[in-house]
């Protein structure tokens, strides 16, 4: 959880994964996107912010017979970022986005994974269409390695729900990065919860990563 | 210095207490702060069974606040004893028990449960929950039906009995003296404002629940008036409480007419908001020479 300025106005901190670190500290990646980003983006060099972290549970480690396949949609690439380093050149990459421009880092990724495939809205960059479909035909024309796949994903909530499916429907494990409204990060406002096969489970707590057949979408 | 505060026979180390909701059962704040420096704890709303709350959003943020409608989702008054009991006795920090119910004979029941469990220090009602045998009206928005509510509990509890009183009232100070005729040893001032949020793009309600309790900043000038107004019409003991960040905000509750403060929101900005608080309101004592925080209670000079 990271303050985004000082005072009450924005009140809370905002969730963001940690993206890389450094020499000197952490790094996180975010879009502007609302009144609290843009604080955030507004910031000096220099200048200090509350920070309290790291919260909640991190991708599970694939064993070592197990190949990670591992889909982020638009600024979902910030989460799954840290977790491809540790990946160590084992994973697939699928990193989808609205257009060419809005696709980070890809040298660096690319570098970072064993393939990696594209797709934006627009077709500006790789595939024209979602990245869900890429990872559909993807899963489907490599079916004899199919049981040693696992997913991991991180995105808007349409696409987490489509990986969702497209992982059950080949009975293949899935590992899920929610994400919800967030006020205290420390799972006291039983604010950031989503319905699960057991209840209402928290984000900042029990996840943000779930299995995907926990969650009931 | 005397920092030591009494709710009813109840003695507080200090004046610092936890508002129920934001401090989820204790052990979420254990590794930030001692817990043993408290006042007190007040713990998420109970109910006799365990409520499973409501759908998402349920939070938003708002100018210098947030609104809530997390729909008292709780774990149970039975699932409270047996899991987070023996954490919380642990400590010497008093321990009370916000609840809640759907009927009078729920609230009653609720009471005589919890009257009898070892480490349970106190009781909190909170009365500003719907009531199913009147059209899910608020129960503590009918001074008819607040006094019938706390009648009801105070005829099956012993324990220090504290009434959290709702502001979405004309008059909260006649709400108070209902609650303290009907034999409540202290009140909470106040729980959260009815509000509202709108995304125009969508016109949908920014909540799932359309309106949710307003808490942090934005309310305090409210809940300080509204201490001020029940100080003047109860001799009970007031918990002033109502978006107090610092220990400036605590010190003017307790000018105001408050014998404790309970710190909410803060919690879920500043993990360690209450030591910090509880600091700062012992150097305002020093540089005062205020030798005991109960001589400040009501003193605001408002002649």
């Amino acid at each position: 959880m990271l303050e985004v300025n000082r005072g009450t106005d924005p009140l809370l901190k905002r969730a963001f994964s940690l993206f890389r670190k450094t020499a000197d500290g952490l790094q996180v990646m975010y879009r502007i996107k609302g009144r609290g980003t843009s604080l955030l983006s507004k910031m000096k060099r220099g200048d200090t912010l509350d920070v309290l972290g790291p919260l909640g549970v991190p991708y599970p480690v694939p064993s070592e017979d197990q190949l990670p396949v591992v889909v982020a949609g638009g600024i979902g690439i910030a989460s799954v970022f840290p977790f491809l380093l540790a990946l160590q050149g084992k994973a697939v990459l699928f990193y989808g986005a609205r257009s060419g421009d809005e696709i980070f880092m890809l040298d660096e990724i690319k570098k970072m994974c064993r393939e990696v495939f594209i797709s934006t809205d627009d077709g500006s960059m790789g595939t024209k269409g979602t990245i869900v479909d890429v990872l559909d035909n993807y899963l489907d024309s490599s079916r004899a390695d199919s049981n040693r796949y696992v997913v991991y994903a991180c995105g808007p909530h349409p696409m987490l729900k489509a990986v969702a499916a497209a992982a059950a429907s080949k009975g293949i494990t899935a590992y899920i990065s929610m994400e919800e409204h967030m006020a205290c990060g420390l799972g006291a406002c039983l604010g950031c919860v989503v319905k699960t096969t057991d209840g209402y489970k928290r984000v900042c707590k029990e996840g943000p990563v779930f299995r995907s057949e926990e969650i009931a979408w | 210095m005397n920092l030591e505060v009494f709710i009813g026979k109840l003695k507080l180390e200090n004046p610092i207490m936890t508002a129920s909701g934001t401090f989820g059962y204790g052990g979420e704040y254990a590794e930030f702060i001692d817990l043993n420096r408290l006042g007190a704890v007040v713990v998420k709303g109970l109910s006799l069974k365990p409520k499973e709350g409501n759908p998402t959003p349920r939070i938003v943020e708002t100018p210098s606040g947030m609104l809530n409608s997390i729909g008292l989702q709780n774990i149970g008054i039975e699932r409270f004893i047996k899991e987070k009991m023996p954490f919380l006795r642990q400590f010497s920090t008093k321990v009370i028990v916000n609840f809640f119910g759907d009927t009078i004979e729920e609230y009653a029941e609720a009471a005589e449960r919890l009257n009898c469990v070892d480490g349970v220090h106190g009781l909190e009602m909170n009365i500003s929950c719907p009531n199913k045998q009147a059209g899910w009206s608020i129960f503590g928005t009918d001074p008819r039906v607040t006094h019938d509510v706390v009648t009801a509990v105070r005829e099956k509890t012993d324990l220090p009995l504290i009434v959290k009183l709702s502001p979405n009232v004309t008059d909260i100070a006649m709400m108070a003296k209902v609650a303290e005729d009907a034999g409540a040893d202290a009140v909470s001032v106040i729980n959260t404002l009815t509000g509202m949020a709108i995304d125009i793009q969508t016109r949908k309600p920014k909540l799932a629940n359309v309106r949710g309790g307003l808490s942090g900043p934005a309310i305090k000038p409210v809940a300080v008036r509204m201490v001020y107004e029940v100080k003047q019409a109860v001799k009970i003991p007031i918990i002033g409480l109502g978006g107090i960040i610092n220990a400036d905000d605590a010190l003017e509750f307790i000018i105001a007419g408050a014998t404790a403060v309970a710190v909410g929101t803060a919690n879920f900005i500043n993990p360690a908001a209450t030591m910090e608080i509880l600091d700062g309101m012992i150097e305002y004592m020093k540089i005062n020479k205020i030798e005991d925080i109960g001589s400040l209670t009501g003193t605001v000079d408002a002649t």
